[in-house]
């Protein structure tokens, strides 16, 4: 499948190589090229320098025929925002976004966004392993 | 009229001052404390400390009953889910975002943000229209009909200079409202009145038929009325 991730962090990163090497066609977007230093030495995908907010540098990543499209920046409004340019204006199948902030979250699952928060998960993973 | 301003920046600083001296009830939301501080020394305790996209501190400051959510803050995604929060958490009527860039327009209108102002192409537009040979000035949009009142000048080249408005292949739908000659008092025009060189029109178009409009008051063309 065609994916497209904005936001090259730990987790951008790593969930590039892992997709890359399940044999997807990946291309990673980072408005800083020396975050790409994150990526394994492997990693045969695209990496992009550009704004994820900016309609060109979205097309150029092959927004428009990606399947899937997932926002990992370190800000929740920039991944509600490139979340929903992608799934509104380019009409992208998937779009996951990540969001820290769990009332944000539950706001925009319930308008139809696909979210994760890791705060609430972690929260709930470290209590298990806490209490468990 | 209850209105939240999130972003205590300059614009949120002067347009909060200017909806207080209208008489409304104004509270704005500011990240930086410093700014806060100052906002409330000059107008009283109007402003918040907090992220102005957070549903705790849009419920504490009781958004739900505002009737506006004005976004202004430097970044366009701020602005956007400010809006949004307002929108969907707390059912304001009406939400009013500031954007950077001016592509964002589109996005935001498609997301439902009711009005959107962008910084950027006012102030491109005016400079341009201080430009002396600027052809075409945008004086209004009214937005929800999709129209424009633009203001064109007539240079002596023009094929329609010397001709009678009903003469001239105007683009259906457009309509001139004012001529404006130099020498004479500005008057409503009707089918017979002459265009000239150096006249203003201020004409009503839409966005589309903007350009025809233009090449028809200010290129050189032949109409079917023009031969001989």
């Amino acid at each position: 499948m065609r994916i497209v991730i904005m936001g090259c962090g730990r987790v951008g990163a790593h969930l590039a190589g892992l997709l890359d090497s399940d044999g997807h066609s990946v291309t990673i977007l980072d408005t800083d090229a020396y975050s790409f230093r994150r990526l394994p030495p492997d990693f045969k995908g695209t990496a992009l320098v550009g704004n994820g907010l900016d309609q060109e540098a979205l097309k150029k990543a092959g927004i428009e025929e990606a399947d899937i499209f997932v926002a990992l920046t370190q800000g929740d409004n920039r991944n509600v925002m490139a979340t929903q340019i992608a799934k509104h204006i380019f009409s992208v199948p998937k779009v996951v976004c990540r969001i820290y902030d769990p009332l944000r979250q539950e706001l925009y699952s319930t308008l139809g966004l696909e979210t994760l928060s890791p705060t609430t998960v972690f929260a709930q993973m470290l209590r298990e392993r806490l209490e468990g | 009229m209850y209105i939240v301003v999130v972003g205590g920046g300059r614009l949120g600083y002067y347009l909060s001052k200017a909806l207080l001296t209208e008489g409304h009830e104004v509270v704005i939301v500011e990240k930086n404390a410093s700014f806060c501080q100052i906002i409330n020394d000059e107008l009283g305790g109007v402003c918040v400390h907090g992220d102005g996209c957070e549903t705790v501190l849009l419920s504490e400051v009781g958004t739900a009953r505002a009737d506006m959510l004005i976004a202004v803050t430097g970044d366009d995604e701020d602005n956007l889910v400010a809006c949004q929060v307002a929108k969907h958490k707390f059912q304001v009527p009406r939400t009013i975002a500031r954007i950077r860039n001016p592509q964002n327009e589109i996005v935001f209108k498609e997301l439902g943000i009711d009005v959107t102002v962008s910084s950027t192409s006012v102030i491109l537009e005016h400079i341009q229209e201080e430009v002396p040979t600027h052809p075409l000035t945008h004086l209004l949009s009214i937005r929800d009909q999709g129209l424009e009142v633009v203001e064109i000048k007539i240079p002596a080249e023009s094929s329609a200079v010397g001709k009678r408005i009903k003469e001239l292949p105007l683009p259906k739908g457009t309509r001139l409202a004012l001529v404006i000659h130099q020498t004479q008092k500005p008057k409503v025009p009707s089918a017979d009145t002459v265009i000239r060189a150096e006249d203003r029109v201020i004409a009503i178009t839409s966005s589309e038929l903007e350009e025809e409009l233009r090449n028809t008051l200010r290129g050189t063309w032949n109409g079917p009325e023009t031969e001989g």
